[in-house]
């Protein structure tokens, strides 16, 4: 046990207590051209909570991200990010992203070290990272199963080894918050469980997740709440009462079930 | 050269700034006579030698240190886009000094033009959300229109000394040539070294980059600001039509062979160097343009490095290390 990949550092951030917001839109609405993607989304989410966005391919989901993080701004409506609008919001050592990374390649010579380092980039700043900074890519390494592989090229790894980079670098950020599009896209069955208990262990020492999932099966048995999203929030609750209500064949359309659309 | 010579009689409050790299200069001369004594190459026995020699060595350290952000970021051409603007900066220079007898080094205007045009070509692709090759091949389009109607309303002598500008040479380096790009060569390395980190992941992934908090349209701004740098810097010896050559062919080769990112910067930049050198001292005895040779060599070493690259492949992923398990013990609740 190399000790904990929580951070170590309180002095940079203000610490977030439990339910304090953490992300909060109202009204939101968002088109890349004339019609919306999304509309009507008003959605709060409290320091310590595991919230699933699902929906199915085109409701959305990655269009409320990137309104959430402040990667697009709302058309209408207002998006909050630790109580300051999202698209002005710029401490990014409060936030740890993994996109879909697996399925793109690029061609530049980067080795798996490298890339989780860059999840201390927002704490040093223009600075060198220090001896504590590299124990906790380290750390990150090793939480993840990766350090055989963290001198190899990133270019050079399966899709799922790949991811796992992805997922350390947002480790060791030591984020208040853990905002996931589709992580496990391209990783193989097994790592997928441990990686989700993982995120469940993160989500017990107090950080914030937000999961967007095609995979339903994957967030009925983790997440402590959905958001059903297709274009607008057609279920916002407690796991439990998701898999009850009807919001799924609303959403998803009559045919979809939970395991059905679990591959 | 009789234009060249004529500027740098003239000092001006430039002559004043750059006195102290005016000394530097000297004493690398003597430096490079001392190691003529000692090797008895003719080369460096020319005190333009020396200087080419100099600004060969900068543009080996600079022009691949940013070329290796440009081309992962898919934008080996803008190099060539401002190289081309640069030429309409060139032109201006000349224009300048030809109507109102300035007796500015077309290279300061050069600087000027590139960075104005850079900024251009930024916010440009800001405000249409991607980089267009359309819009980049006009740019490069106007630059290089612009510059030869400057130039040949110019007429006269003037499109005579246009040639040292389209294909680079080594004996045209003016002693105040030399001092601006050591001026341009240190900017570069100060702003790369501050910034290294921002620009890697700006580079690497640019969402992740902003989600973290950087400005993603600032860095980029930089970035181009820099490339305008390194393309005049280079040009002396590079010339206009080859100059983006040496923002790429090295960093392709090193991509090659480099497994991390900090080794590719190191490795693009001794292969640049190898081929700047061989390429001044093949140009220098063979009597030939020294830009189209240093490129020449650095294509010649690139094809090696594609073909050690594919060798070490195959040796060298038959191994493959074990893939350790998930560990979410690893996160210890206790500590927070």
């Amino acid at each position: 046990m190399m000790g904990s990949l929580r951070r170590t550092d309180t002095t940079n951030t203000a610490d977030v207590n439990p339910g304090d917001t953490i992300i909060e839109l109202s009204n939101v609405a968002f088109g890349y051209t004339a019609a919306n993607v999304v509309k009507d989304i008003s959605l709060s989410i409290d320091a310590g909570e595991y919230v699933a966005v699902v929906g199915p391919n085109g409701s959305g989901k990655s269009t409320l991200m990137k309104l959430i993080l402040g990667l697009l701004r709302p058309d209408a409506g207002e998006a909050r990010l630790f109580d300051e609008p999202s698209h002005a919001f710029d401490d990014g050592s409060r936030i740890g992203y993994v996109a879909q990374h697996a399925s793109t390649s690029k061609n530049m010579p980067i080795t798996v070290r490298e890339v989780v380092k860059m999840g201390r980039f927002p704490h040093v700043g223009f600075g060198r990272l220090s001896e504590e900074d590299w124990e906790i890519v380290d750390r990150s390494l090793d939480a993840v199963g990766m350090t055989a592989f963290a001198d190899r090229r990133v270019t050079r790894l399966s899709g799922g080894q790949r991811q796992r980079a992805f997922i350390a670098r947002a480790l060791a950020g030591e984020a208040d918050l853990l905002v996931l599009d589709e992580p496990t896209v391209g990783v193989d069955a097994e790592s997928v469980d441990a990686f989700y208990d993982l995120l469940e262990t993160l989500n017990h020492d107090g950080i914030t997740i937000l999961l967007i999932e095609h995979d339903l099966g994957a967030v009925v048995d983790r997440a402590e709440r959905v958001v059903c999203l297709n274009r607008e929030v057609y279920f916002d609750g407690p796991t439990t009462e998701f898999a009850e209500s009807d919001a799924l064949s609303r959403a998803f359309g009559a045919t979809a079930s939970v395991l059905s659309d679990s591959q | 050269m009789i234009l060249a010579m004529a500027q740098s009689l003239q000092a001006g409050p430039i002559d004043v700034l750059l006195g102290p790299l005016y000394v530097f200069l000297e004493l690398w001369s003597e430096f490079l006579f001392l190691l003529a004594g000692i090797t008895g190459l003719e080369l460096l026995t020319f005190k333009f030698m020396h200087r080419a020699i100099l600004v060969g060595l900068c543009i080996g350290v600079m022009a691949p240190l940013i070329g290796t952000f440009l081309v992962h970021r898919q934008l080996a051409l803008i190099g060539d886009a401002l190289a081309h603007t640069a030429f309409a900066g060139v032109a201006v220079g000349l224009f300048l000094n030809a109507v109102l007898n300035l007796g500015v080094s077309p290279y300061l205007t050069a600087v000027v033009v590139a960075m104005i045009a850079a900024l251009f070509i930024e916010i440009i692709s800001e405000t249409t959300d991607a980089y267009n090759d359309v819009s980049m091949a006009i740019i490069l389009s106007t630059g290089f229109a612009l510059g030869t109607v400057l130039i040949s309303l110019n007429a006269g002598g003037l499109s005579v000394s246009v040639n040292q500008y389209l294909f680079g040479n080594l004996a045209t380096v003016s002693v105040e040539n030399a001092a601006i790009l050591l001026v341009l060569f240190a900017v570069i390395i100060a702003v790369v070294g501050l910034t290294r980190n921002q620009l890697l992941y700006v580079t690497f992934d640019e969402t992740a980059a902003q989600v973290s908090g950087l400005s993603v349209s600032w860095y980029n701004r930089v970035m181009v600001v820099l490339t305008a740098l390194v393309v005049v810097g280079a040009m002396q010896i590079m010339g206009v039509i080859l100059v983006a050559a040496m923002l790429v062919v090295p960093v392709a080769g090193a991509t090659q062979i480099s497994k991390s990112f900090t080794q590719s910067i190191l490795v693009s930049i001794v292969l640049a160097e190898l081929a700047v050198l061989l390429g001044i001292g093949a140009a220098y005895y063979g009597e030939a343009t020294a830009g189209g040779v240093i490129v020449l060599f650095a294509v010649g070493i690139y094809v090696l490095a594609v073909v050690v690259g594919k060798v070490w492949m195959t040796a060298g992923e038959t191994t493959s290390p074990e893939l350790g398990a998930i560990d979410s013990n690893d996160t210890d609740p206790a500590s927070d």
